[in-house]
């Protein structure tokens, strides 16, 4: 049995008198897509940000490579290989792709106090990895503003799986796009996921999570209602649990099942 | 990983996507930031040839005018653009000219210190200030328009409060002789190149004076050490912004600060060093101002601030942050320094430069909108 790269075992968060999570496990192999699904509101923000170090855990053990780690700042999370994509922040339109993609680890050259970017290489990785990703960029001084959602999304990953992330949270990556960039985005989560990165894809979309996903465990009212893996759980059973239940049920069925 | 579209499915390396426009070498040259304020610095020299060609305004003596009072606007716009792109404004900068000129008079004329150590007091008193600004704003989380309106406040009432109750006057004089052979004032003060002047004006490229106490010397003594500083900090400010690491962090920190810390950037830092450097720059600006006129006076520097925060818009910067061009900003104040001596030059009703001026500011605003929706793709 391999060691999870990252384990989540009992984790409860407290905000003052509020109980944001009351104990979830989880834990992501390498080369495996884990989809977090829950509704709004089900604690999976609270629960990535512990994840990559934003919040501590007020009780319960996260282990790295199978050993105790803590993390008090979401740099702690980065070098231990724990790399987040967030939604809206995942990079800075108004800069180029270039710059978002070496932000923060710039390449230097020439001597101090005269050191500048190394933007020749700097330029080639950035076009190289994107075309990895099948992103054909115009030039690497093209302003991310210019992409698609979907195409966003994309330097982000590029950038985490190019600096050696060795776990890969997305944070609703589809929830903002159309059908094309969504599934432009599923297949480079399928892409990392061969490269060996364990990934921890968070939506409430069931058919993404069905599109990409190894294993499903679903968040409700910050508890977890239990992993399941693929082919043992069908759409059908994620979206209730999602909602808890009965609701949805009765819901459902007045919508004569379009949900 | 391509979905099933028209273009074959194993991914080409250099495949192009169909829907992009291919840009043309001069389309792309032309588009940058700083084309408005390009567009307007030809507009405003254009304007100023047909009605002022003939005047000395654009003779060797009148180019320096303008020349000089351009950089002092330059001086304060590189600070101000570096901040403003950082995301923050900086309101005392036009106070901070004034008190860091009233200190450096203060520490010479009514403590007795020596000019090169006023000045370096001075300076380091500009910086502190600066931090301290700062670190209000980062620490607070309020907008930099209100905590350095304050300090707008502040400052100014402790340079004409520091004046008065120290030599009663709000003019502090005298201090043309204390720097005139201090080694430190010479870098805020005086000229350079003197003698390529005096060689010009000895081989007759440049006209002397014909009588007078100055008779056969030229009527151009050199460059002002102000243009030089103006020079210096557009090379330095336009090489941080654009070719290293930290100006990476300026653009990141100004653009979107939050996806800046996720990613590993200082943005406190960067915040605060932004604000350290627009108050040196405005400390620059106050002590060359006072070796310039051998005095430091408590209203120098009023409304500079807001002169220097028009240059760096008409240069293309985004009054939001993250976006803006050191050479547009300084393109920026030499439109604003054209106009104000152009005004001495000629005979036009000078209300009616104001309406230039404004919409120069309006045109050029607007033309940078347009330029940077075609560069960053915002809509």
């Amino acid at each position: 049995m391999a060691v999870p790269i990252v384990e989540m075992i009992d984790i409860q968060k407290h905000f003052g008198h509020i109980i944001a999570l009351s104990g979830v496990s989880f834990s992501v192999m390498p080369g495996e897509c884990h989809c977090l699904l829950g509704d709004n509101g089900a604690g999976k923000s609270t629960f990535i940000k512990t994840m990559a170090g934003v919040h501590a855990p007020t009780h319960g053990e996260m282990k790295v490579n199978g050993e105790t780690a803590h993390f008090a700042n979401p740099r702690d999370a980065m070098s231990a290989g724990i790399a987040t994509v967030y939604q809206d922040l995942a990079v800075i339109p108004l800069m180029s792709v270039s710059r978002n993609f070496w932000m923060g680890r710039e390449p230097e050259r020439g001597v101090w106090p005269f050191r500048t970017i190394d933007f020749k290489m700097a330029d080639r990785v950035a076009m190289q990895e994107m075309s990895h990703m099948g992103i054909n960029l115009r030039e690497p001084e093209q302003a991310v503003g210019t992409l698609s959602g979907g195409e966003r999304q994309t330097v982000a990953i590029a950038r985490a799986v190019y600096f050696g992330a060795k776990v890969l949270i997305l944070d609703e990556p589809t929830s903002a796009l159309g059908v094309r960039q969504t599934a432009n985005v599923l297949a480079t989560i399928d892409q990392v996921r061969k490269k060996g990165i364990g990934v921890v894809f968070i939506t409430h979309n069931v058919r993404h999570a069905m599109a990409v996903g190894d294993r499903f465990t679903v968040l409700n009212r910050g508890k977890t209602l239990g992993t399941a893996d693929r082919g043992k759980i069908s759409a059908d059973e994620l979206q209730n649990l999602m909602a808890g239940g009965q609701e949805l049920a009765q819901l459902e069925s007045s919508l004569g099942g379009t949900v | 990983m391509t979905m099933p579209s028209t273009v074959a499915a194993p991914l080409m390396h250099t495949a192009r996507d169909e829907r992009i426009k291919r840009m043309s070498k001069f389309r792309r040259a032309i588009i940058r930031p700083e084309l408005g304020a390009i567009c307007g610095t030809v507009a405003v020299f254009a304007f100023f040839f047909v009605l002022a060609g003939g005047t000395a305004m654009f003779t060797l003596e009148g180019a320096m005018s303008w020349s000089t009072v351009s950089a002092q606007f330059v001086v304060l716009a590189v600070g101000v653009c570096l901040l403003m792109i950082a995301g923050e404004f900086d309101l005392s900068l036009g106070s901070m000219v004034g008190f860091s000129g009233m200190i450096f008079a203060l520490l010479t004329i009514a403590l007795g210190l020596p000019v090169w150590l006023s000045i370096l007091l001075a300076l380091t008193l500009a910086c502190a200030l600066g931090a301290i600004n700062g670190i209000l704003v980062v620490r607070t989380g309020l907008p930099s328009f209100i905590v350095t309106l304050a300090f707008m406040f502040i400052l100014r009432g402790l340079t004409i409060w520091s004046a008065i109750s120290l030599t009663r006057q709000t003019v502090v004089s005298g201090m043309g002789e204390a720097a005139a052979n201090d080694p430190l004032a010479r870098l805020f003060g005086g000229k350079v190149l003197t003698g390529l002047f005096q060689w010009l004006a000895n081989h007759g490229v440049i006209a002397t004076f014909a009588r007078g106490a100055r008779a056969g010397q030229p009527v151009v003594e050199g460059i002002p050490m102000l243009i030089v500083w103006a020079i210096g900090l557009l090379i330095f400010g336009q090489w941080l912004l654009t070719r290293t690491k930290f100006g990476n962090w300026i653009f990141a920190t100004g653009g979107d600060p939050q996806a800046a810390r996720y990613i590993g950037v200082p943005v406190t830092r960067v915040k605060i060093i932004m604000f350290m450097f627009a108050s040196l720059c405005a400390a620059v600006l106050g002590i060359s101002q006072v070796v310039e006129f051998g005095s430091a006076a408590a209203d120098r520097g009023l409304m500079k601030e807001f002169e220097a925060i028009i240059c760096v818009v008409i240069g293309g910067a985004l009054l939001t942050g993250g976006y803006g061009s050191v050479i547009g900003a300084a393109l920026g104040a030499v439109i604003f320094g054209v106009v104000q001596q152009g005004l001495f030059f000629t005979n036009v009703e000078s209300s009616l430069f104001r309406v230039f001026l404004g919409s120069i500011l309006l045109g050029a605003v607007i033309a940078n909108t347009y330029i940077r929706r075609l560069i960053t793709g915002e809509r």
